[in-house]
């Protein structure tokens, strides 16, 4: 058998502990309330469209995308409008938030809710660019970045390909081999038109080596489509970082600080892909979405499609109760996740996963001196030499980190993962990074 | 509320800590430990016990005196340090040579520069090499290999079969004649059945040492591959030029210490270069200072010295070497 593709530089090999890789998507009902962020999109927040006792339908745009980076939210459930406040969301920061009093089931006109399969697409590249931005879609493994900006390509660049990132190399997760098993022949159809969006002339999906079956499946349904292969890839974190998943595929790699469009590549999540199907064929905006609730103590793992702005609490209580040796929760997998402080934090259009760590797991063990082992140089997918960018952040030589490329780093925490001494490289890093980030940006006023 | 830990990504680690790579290295030197018992008797123990309680001792007693905030005595690494200090040493050495060695390693190399991880100099050569200059005749006494013989006292003494060539060669012998009058032969080298330090001499246990920290990741092949290679290379081609002036490659690589240089005390992390480029520089380094040392200056080995050399030169290595970074932008 061929070697494997994957990256070429670093990456580790962290217990995939994916416990609930075997789930089928079970469909948590809507709770009384929803509390759903204005802001969920990386990007400038929306503008607030509804106030106090107003009636929504599933589907009402709540909050419009005013800026060129934002993203439309639309109301999850329908109700009544209770309040809106400030609600502590995964990321840890305040934002405004609406909470909505759920009442009845009704949709939005024009909205398509059964589960018929509709694969004829006759609209432009705009025309769907227009309705990913209608219908409020952001990239769903995380990042959140909002979808349609991908697709409006600049002047003079062509895109070779469109890579969709369905890796889910993160461990524990398992949200997005549960659409690709469940909902393939949608995945593929939202991957053909994100492709026609693109201009692109041809669909790589890179699939990681330990979803066998997610990968049988997308083979045998992507043979009626054109120009969509399934390449399955050799199991290694962070492949699905952007720019070692374009490395991978296409042996191109996106040059320092440029975007993945140099090469000729967007990429999106699978999650996205499903998302921008429902958009595009069934009018349907970005309200509900897979959400993997699991941990080392949790009774019963599962892989839940739930409605944006539902508690996580409740997911937790629809697995089996929070175990009671937990010490941290995490918003997101072990590797790249958030920890949140309480559980009234609502799902989100980025929250992949809900993971609660044992007590035991939870505590960080005391850094050690660094013994120069060069454990950190060899596993950075970037190339950088962390254990030197924390000793340069240490010591705010701020300079000799932009020098070192700090800014290229892309906090998949490889390095902290595999550091024998426990030493907090990364948050070293990130600390830099604002530092550096804020120095290059008051040189360009300047 | 119930109040859960909050700190940044990533929440896992690999479990790997400083103690079991410390661990590791020490059981990798016990295959060496017992063909050395083996050879030297029961003395090779007492040295190697005097230089880690010794080490250890002093690591704890500055650590004690001076360090503030992190301890690092639990981690083993005085232990190994100690251990390759014994390693480094005849295994006939007077007991307090032994201590003043380990004080050398431990208080002046290691500790003095902050500790685990900071030396910039390999402890226990930085100890052995000042035990060599401070007690030349001691150091260079070699007790004579006595199979299985427990007593404590090494009679007979000889010399190493470096020395012996190097001294036959200043005499203006051929190596050819020198090689008749060897009191060894290449066999006995690989099983390390000749005069020498004690851990130096046993090259197949040591072998089998270094491909288990080979195969468990704690050293990699950049290091000892290109200082052998290196060795070798150079010095057949002077064998080749002139075979009755120059020993053959494989002589040079199974004395004097190279082995036990090459995989143990050279690859020690703090002290060598972070990527595998610069790692190969460093090797390549080692292999053509030691080559010169022990052909061309006073001393008949020469790797103690040539790794400690380029010791100094890793911070400028490391800043040559940097790693290929991911989409570099060329200028």
């Amino acid at each position: 058998m061929a070697r494997l593709k994957t990256f070429r530089i670093g990456g580790i090999h962290p217990e995939e502990n994916k416990f609930s890789a075997a789930k089928p998507i079970e469909v948590f009902p809507i709770p009384e309330k929803v509390y759903v962020p204005v802001t969920q999109h990386l990007g400038a927040p929306s503008s607030l469209l509804v106030k106090r006792n107003d009636t929504v339908k599933i589907g009402t745009l709540l909050a419009k995308a005013d800026a060129f980076i934002s993203a439309n939210v639309h109301s999850p459930v329908s109700g009544t409008v209770e309040k809106i406040d400030e609600i502590i969301d995964a990321s840890g920061y305040r934002k405004a938030n609406i909470v909505i009093k759920v009442e009845g089931n009704e949709w939005e006109d024009g909205i398509d809710n059964s589960s018929a399969i509709i694969k004829e697409c006759n609209l432009s590249a705009k025309e769907i660019t227009d309705i990913l931005k209608e219908k409020g879609i952001v990239g769903m493994g995380g990042a959140t970045f909002p979808s349609h900006i991908k697709y409006m390509i600049p002047e003079g660049k062509d895109v070779d390909y469109l890579i969709i990132n369905a890796v889910e190399c993160e461990p524990y997760l398992t949200s997005d081999h549960a659409i690709m098993l469940e909902k393939t022949e949608e995945i593929l159809i939202g991957i053909d038109i994100l492709k026609k969006a693109s201009g692109a002339k041809k669909a790589l999906v890179g699939i990681e080596n330990n979803k066998l079956d997610a990968i049988a499946k997308m083979q045998e349904v992507a043979k009626s489509f054109k120009d969509i292969e399934i390449q399955p890839l050799r199991v290694k974190y962070p492949q699905g970082a952007e720019k070692q998943l374009i490395r991978a595929l296409t042996k191109r790699e996106v040059p320092s600080g440029k975007l993945p469009i140099e090469v000729g590549c967007v990429v999106n999540n699978v999650g996205t892909a499903l998302a921008s199907y429902e958009a595009v064929q069934k009018n349907k905006p970005l309200i509900e979405r897979v959400v993997t609730v699991t941990g080392k103590a949790v009774k019963n793992p599962s892989n839940l499609l739930v409605r944006i702005g539902t508690p996580v609490k409740e997911l937790i209580d629809h697995v089996g109760g929070l175990p009671e040796d937990t010490g941290k929760v995490i918003s997101g997998g072990p590797m790249m996740g958030k920890a949140i402080s309480n559980l009234d934090v609502p799902v989100t259009k980025g929250t992949s996963g809900v993971l609660m760590m044992t007590k035991a797991e939870s505590k960080r063990k005391k850094p050690l001196n660094c013994i120069r082992c060069a454990k950190c140089v060899s596993v950075c997918p970037m190339g950088l030499e962390p254990y030197l960018l924390q000793q340069l952040v240490d010591s705010e030589r701020w300079e000799d980190a932009e020098l070192n490329r700090i800014m290229d780093c892309i906090e998949c925490g490889s390095c902290q993962f595999i550091c024998p001494s426990k030493r907090e490289l990364l948050d070293y890093i990130r600390v830099g990074k604002a530092r550096v980030g804020a120095i290059i940006r008051s040189r360009a006023k300047r | 509320m119930k109040l859960f830990t909050i700190s940044g990504s990533p929440h896992i680690n690999r479990k790997s800590s400083v103690k079991k790579i410390m661990l590791m290295v020490i059981i990798s030197l016990l295959p060496a430990m017992f063909v050395s018992v083996y050879y030297f008797g029961i003395s090779a123990i007492r040295v190697s016990l005097i230089a880690i309680a010794s080490a250890v001792f002093f690591e704890w007693i500055i650590q004690k005196l001076f360090f503030k905030g992190t301890k690092s005595i639990g981690d083993l690494s005085a232990v190994v340090t100690g251990l390759l200090l014994a390693f480094n040493l005849p295994s006939n050495l007077q007991w307090w040579i032994v201590v003043i060695g380990s004080f050398v390693a431990i208080g002046i190399a290691k500790m003095s520069f902050g500790g685990l991880g900071k030396n910039p100099f390999n402890p226990a050569l930085v100890g052995r090499v000042f035990l060599l200059i401070s007690f030349p005749v001691q150091m260079t006494t070699w007790p004579k290999v006595d199979v299985l013989d427990f007593s404590l006292v090494d009679a007979e003494t000889g010399a190493t079969p470096l020395a012996i060539v190097k001294e036959g060669v200043k005499e203006g012998l051929s190596i050819s004649e020198i090689f008749d009058k060897l009191p060894v032969t290449f066999t006995d080298m690989f099983w390390g059945n000749m005069g020498g330090s004690l851990g130096e001499v046993p090259v197949l246990a040591l072998v089998i040492g270094a491909l288990f920290l080979l195969g468990r990741r704690v050293i990699t092949w950049h290091i000892p591959f290109s200082i052998l290679a290196t060795i070798g290379i150079f010095t057949g081609i002077l064998h080749g030029i002139n075979p009755d002036m120059y020993a053959p490659p494989l002589f040079h690589v199974l004395t004097g210490g190279i082995i036990l240089g090459a995989f143990f005390m050279a690859t020690d992390m703090a002290t060598s270069p972070m990527t595998p480029k610069g790692q190969i520089i460093f090797g390549v380094g080692i292999g053509i200072i030691t080559v010169v040392i022990r052909l061309w200056g006073a001393y008949p080995e020469g790797i103690s010295f040539a790794i400690l050399l380029m010791n100094a030169l890793v911070p400028l290595i490391n800043n040559v070497s940097k790693p290929k970074a991911f989409g570099k932008v060329k200028k």
